[in-house]
């Protein structure tokens, strides 16, 4: 530390100093770094935030790879005959988009690793949106000023499962091919309009011949453009909000503590970079995804068993096939439900409850403070038992998306896993609510319990008389101070609605609802200990005199195996 | 931690905030690393880094190597060597090279925390103030408040230039819909096996049979033993032209009233297209007469008329009136009587004017 | 002298055909005893099937079912039933090679029924290039509804299911193919030749003998297994490298 040489007086750096100067000349450099991004920019650090990152990543593995995609493959619709090395497709005719896909897979260095980096990299990509998702949504990340991010953070969401979709179809497999019809169907399920959108989408009778040449314009060019955009946009408001933080001693709402960006996080996310690329390559080169070779091209009178969308699909292809058989004629035109209520409707109602919900906790709570500090989620247990609610729904979904293959693998009939999934999508998450609630709940007396009554240290003592019991030591004054940075329960209050001289309060009727939600949404919840309770607990624990064996102040506790533990 | 002593003093319970029980203890002291104090621990670190870095280097060039070496033909673990040789070689190094520069900022960076502050995200009513005296000022100044027809009709350009244009200019993206009534079945045409062709007598079907059939259309050739219907176009009339032929014993069947008359010795024929959303289905069970759909597990009752017994169809599944030519093969008497496919908005009313043409 | 000659070098000659002969009737009474033990429970002493009340079976009749089922379901272990279910699952079978042959000729001799094909039809490695392509066609035209594009098998309702046709020999392929087992539909030889069963079952062992070209294959049972990797192999393993960036790492207590 002490011998280190400016770097501008270093040899390269002397150099460099030219090239730099001339460019910071014309673009002010050093003041856009200033105000824009300074380089020792602090970013609070906890494995949990990371979690963006790998889709961050993973985007641009697939955009470095969707390139290297491009030089080969033609997204034509007319027919060729096949005549590369996979020998038992050889001489059959196929579309142009299946060919050059094969020819890829088997005919050019690389080509297969580079599909297959490619698909695994995309499943990963809306993998990590969801699990990052599920993270901002059960630390209250997206309390404002964040909303805004929330909801950049959706869009990109579902321009992820467009862009998969529209991706894995490009290949014009017997697989993806089908569900390009079921994707017909779907739309053509669309009340009023469906048959035209049908034939402009698809530009004719399914399947045309420019599906797939629309789909691949939307998957290189429209939809990256957008995501891209979007990107830029969620890390810009990163960049200014700054990130948000765990609570912990020296924490605030108005400060970050972490390192900065030159040099640890950057070496940090650039190392990670390396990472999930790396880990992804291997996956490419050790399993086998998407073997388009086997299912044959497009063939509207073909079918595979096991039919199934790519895995983010899943809960959408689970509706539709537990979904009854509603389709009714009124007013002349004919309205089908079952096709358009969990193929259509499902994703419209899940991104939309979604979408409103840090609107709709801030109207409940009546919190308009800016948060940034975290809270953990047992603190919250409502909301933590709606998240859990909601991926119960979600997952079950998903077990109907996959039945046939389950009643194969697990010898069940595929029937009863179909009504299983009928029921259980609405029973299921109102069971995981009330266990998640009670969970929460739990967690939180164990909290209070700890920082009044110390923690279990795992000395277990015997008094004169006989009588076992451990000994408990206070916890540290950081570890309690962590567990008592959240708010404080709100007092609810009934509202007000008529004042003094018997005028009737507006909007009465929403101010009463507006009880009741906020009486619902804090019910339960375990408060944390006041000043008072700390004290008086502390004066009780400091009067446990006559222990046998003194503690002394590094002590931390002892292991199951009666190692004393250091942290 | 309070003790005794610290009730009695006023100044101490006036500083303390009155509802939060534990103070905030501040940043606490930096611990230091194994690799900070002990510099033979700093310099295997180093070397563990640095190797690290050059194992992935070694990889890299196997990589290349691999690439001009490894043969499409070869393999490895029963998979694609060259896939592998490719994969692992990238893949380890990048790893390799991310764990790296990780190991380097968690081991031997600095790793002091820093403290920066947090400004309100919201912007000082100074700024405002300043923005809103500019933004004023340039709206006087344009004159918009003082001009509303300038403004409205601007507003009116506007709004069409958005919606008008861009909604129009789709307008060729594709047909208006057509030909859901109809499909390349006619009267006399033959039903051929799928992939081979060849027409088919009802005594070469045993009870119990399943044959995936076309109409003989798609199978037509020209002089030069070219597909007349080929590519798109083939794809287009496969996807509701499709069929599949049963054979069962005549007693097990339940034909519906008007089609007595649809089979042959036992033998129906059915669409192949799921009313549902359009897969095509041939998991017959010979035993029970039903057929699954393997999409979305809608079954259909061959035996009964094609009537739907599970899943989410709404649709019966069509069924084509069977003859014998006078060469004695198969032969579809009419075209479908009811739409084909997946059900769209006009159904009802498409249904309805096959039903008065037939 | 010439008709003793005659007649021995006939005897010398046509013995095959007359130890055939005999073997197969041999054979039959070998087959109907072994079927009196082992069948005849469910199918009846005559084979003509035992019937319930309800109108279904413990054991369809089996006269005109052909050696081709017989070998097919004996040889591949599903009959004998061990236990009423669904369906009866491949097992290991329960009567040798030789007693296999004899069930099948008892039954056969029954009523005309397919035949056990020829071995022509089984060398499916004879099959070119166009052939194999044209198999391809078939297999995924009438098999991979409901055996899935690489014979890894699906579900059916009611806790049936089509298996796997890995492992299964050209034999039993072809035989099932023609006679049609239990819910599998028939294939008759009209419409789908030998040759082009021939082709089908060349398509189907070429694709399983192959090499996984990308790496595991899951089984072959696409999209969801791939899902499971996605969530267990690919988050699991970047998550875990997320938790140790962002560990703290051993501390010491000593003083720089």
């Amino acid at each position: 530390m002490s011998d280190y040489t400016d770097i501008e007086k270093t040899a390269v750096g002397q150099k460099a100093g030219g090239p730099v100067g001339w460019l910071d000349d014309r673009l002010g450099l050093a003041a856009g770094a200033k105000k824009l991004l300074p380089v020792r920019k602090v970013f609070p650090e906890h494995w949990s935030f990371m979690l963006g990152e790998i889709a961050l990543w993973s985007f641009v593995v697939l955009l470095l790879t969707g390139v290297f995609l491009t030089f080969w493959y033609d997204p034509s619709m007319s027919e060729t005959v096949y005549n590369g090395s996979y020998e038992p497709l050889r001489g059959l005719e196929m579309s142009r988009a299946y060919a050059t896909t094969l020819d890829i897979s088997f005919d050019i260095r690389g080509g297969l690793l580079v599909r297959q980096i490619h698909h695994w990299s995309a499943a990963i990509f809306v993998a990590a949106m969801i699990v990052h998702m599920l993270r901002i949504f059960f630390t209250g990340a997206y309390r404002k000023p964040r909303e805004v991010n929330w909801l950049v953070g959706l869009g990109l969401l579902t321009l992820g499962l467009v862009e998969g979709f529209a991706g894995y179809s490009l290949p014009d497999d017997l697989l993806s091919g089908t569900g390009l019809r079921f994707v017909d169907g779907l739309i053509r399920s669309i009340p009023l309009v469906g048959s035209y959108l049908e034939f402009f989408i698809f530009g004719g009778e399914f399947p045309g011949g420019i599906i797939i040449p629309r789909l691949y314009m939307a998957h290189i060019l429209l939809i990256p453009a957008l995501l891209l955009a979007l990107i830029g946009l969620h890390m810009v408001l990163l960049v200014y909000q700054k990130h948000t933080q765990w609570p912990g001693p020296g924490r605030t709402e108005n400060n970050v503590v972490g390192y900065p960006l030159l040099p640890q996080y950057a070496a940090k996310a650039g190392g990670f970079f390396l990472v999930v690329f790396g880990f992804t390559a291997l996956m490419g080169a050790t399993l086998q995804i998407n073997p388009i070779w086997n299912y044959g091209p497009y063939n509207p009178s073909e079918v595979t068993a096991g039919s199934q969308p790519d895995w983010y699909m899943g809960f959408v292809e689970g509706a539709v096939r537990v979904m009854p058989a509603w389709e009714w004629d009124f007013l002349g035109y004919t309205w089908s439900m079952n096709v358009f209520i969990p193929g259509v409707l499902l994703m419209g109602v899940m991104f939309t409850a979604l979408g409103a919900w840090p609107f709709v906790e801030q109207w409940i709570t009546g919190d308009k403070r800016e948060h940034h500090l975290l809270e953990r989620p047992r603190n919250a247990p409502v909301r933590t038992a709606l998240g859990v609610a909601g991926m119960t729904a979600y997952g079950v979904l998903w077990i109907g998306g996959g039945n046939d293959i389950i009643a194969v693998k697990f010898n069940l009939d595929i029937y009863r896993i179909t009504q299983f999934v009928q029921w259980g999508t609405f029973l299921l998450p109102i069971l995981a609510f009330l266990i998640t609630k009670r969970i929460c709940i739990g967690l939180q007396r164990a909290d209070a319990n700890r920082i009044l009554h110390g923690y279990e240290t795992g000395v277990i003592e015997r008094t004169p008389d006989g009588g076992y019991s451990e000994r408990h030591a206070p916890l540290s004054v950081p570890g309690q101070f962590v567990l008592t940075t959240h708010d404080r329960l709100p007092v609810l209050e009934a509202p007000q609605t008529v004042d003094a001289n018997g005028v009737p309060a507006p909007h009465s009727r929403m101010e009463k609802l507006r009880a009741r939600f906020r009486k619902f949404y804090y019910h339960g919840a375990v408060d944390k200990p006041t000043e008072h309770d700390v004290e008086h607990a502390a004066e009780h624990l400091a009067e446990h005199d006559g222990h046998p064996v003194a503690l002394g102040e590094d002590f931390q506790g002892v292991s199951e195996t009666g190692v004393p533990r250091s942290h | 931690m309070t003790t005794p002593e610290d009730h009695g003093t006023s100044s101490e319970l006036e500083r303390r905030p009155t509802h939060e029980p534990i103070d905030d203890p501040g940043l606490q002291s930096h611990e230091w690393r194994p690799t900070d104090v002990d510099a033979k621990l700093e310099r295997r670190a180093e070397l563990q880094i640095s190797g690290m870095f050059g194992l992935a280097t070694v990889l890299l060039v196997l990589f290349c190597v691999a690439y001009f070496t490894v043969d499409f033909d070869q393999t490895f673990l029963g998979w694609s060597a060259q896939n592998f040789a490719l994969g692992a070689s990238l893949g380890g190094a990048m790893l390799l090279m991310g764990a790296g520069i990780i190991q380097w900022a968690k081991k031997l960076m600095g790793d002091h925390e820093i403290v920066e502050p947090r400004h309100p995200v919201r912007s000082s009513d100074e700024d405002r103030a300043d923005v809103m005296v500019d933004v004023n000022a340039g709206l006087n100044e344009s004159g918009v408040g003082r001009r509303p027809m300038i403004r409205n009709s601007l507003i009116a350009a506007i709004g069409v230039l958005s919606l008008g244009p861009p909604i129009v200019m789709l307008g060729d993206l594709g047909p208006l819909p057509y030909g859901h009534t109809k499909t390349v079945w006619k009267r006399g045409m033959r039903i051929v096996n799928d992939v081979s062709g060849t027409p088919i007598k009802p005594s070469e079907l045993e009870v119990g049979q399943l044959v995936n059939a076309e109409p003989a259309a798609l199978f037509e050739e020209d002089e030069d033993g070219h597909r007349i219907i080929h590519g798109t176009e083939a794809l287009q009339a496969k996807a509701k032209a499709a069929v599949i032929l049963v054979r069962m014993r005549p007693e097990a069947i339940t034909p519906a009233s008007g089609r007595e008359n649809w089979g042959v010795d036992g033998i129906l024929c059915y669409s192949k297209i799921c009313t549902h959303v359009g897969c095509p289905i041939s998991l017959w069970e010979q035993q029970t007469h039903n057929v699954l759909c393997p999409c979305h597990q809608s079954t259909f009752d061959l035996a009964d008329a094609g009537k739907v017994i599970f899943g989410p169809a709404a649709r019966p599944l069509p069924q084509l009136p069977l003859g014998v030519d006078s060469e004695g093969y198969l032969i579809a008497m009419n075209d479908f009587t009811e739409i084909i496919a997946p059900s769209y908005p006009e159904l009802a009313r498409d249904q309805k004017k096959l039903d008065e043409r037939s | 002298m010439g008709l003793v000659v005659a007649g021995g070098l006939y005897a010398a000659f046509a013995p095959k055909a007359a130890t055939a002969q005999e073997a197969s009737s041999r054979d039959i009474e070998a087959g109907r005893q072994l079927f009196l033990v082992g069948c005849s429970s469910c199918h009846g002493k005559n084979a003509t099937g035992v019937t319930t009340r309800s109108g279904g079976n413990y054991g369809p009749s089996l006269i005109g079912v052909g050696a081709a089922a017989v070998d097919f379901q004996v040889g591949t272990g599903r009959m004998p039933m061990a236990q009423s279910g669904p369906q009866a699952p491949r097992k290991d079978p329960e009567y040798t090679a030789e007693e296999t042959r004899q069930l099948a000729a008892y039954v056969a001799s029954l009523a005309p029924g397919p035949s056990i094909p020829e071995a022509e039809y089984l060398d499916w490695r004879a099959a070119n290039t166009e052939d194999v392509k044209e198999g391809g066609e078939f297999f995924r035209t009438n098999c991979t509804a409901c055996h899935n594009s690489v014979g890894a098998g699906g579900a059916l309702p009611d806790g049936r299911y089509a298996p796997t046709i890995k492992g299964v020999s050209a034999k039993h392929i072809y035989e099932a193919m023609l006679t049609g087992p239990q819910q599998m539909p028939r294939f008759s030889d009209a419409v789908i030749t030998p040759e082009d069963k021939r082709n089908v079952i060349a398509y189907v062992k070429t694709i399983q003998e192959q090499p996984e070209y990308g790496g595991m294959a899951g089984g072959g049972y696409g999209p969801v297994v791939d899902g499971m990797y996605t969530f267990i192999v690919g988050i699991g393993a970047l998550v875990g490298f997320a938790v140790w960036i962002g560990a703290h790492g051993a501390r010491v207590k000593k003083q720089r």
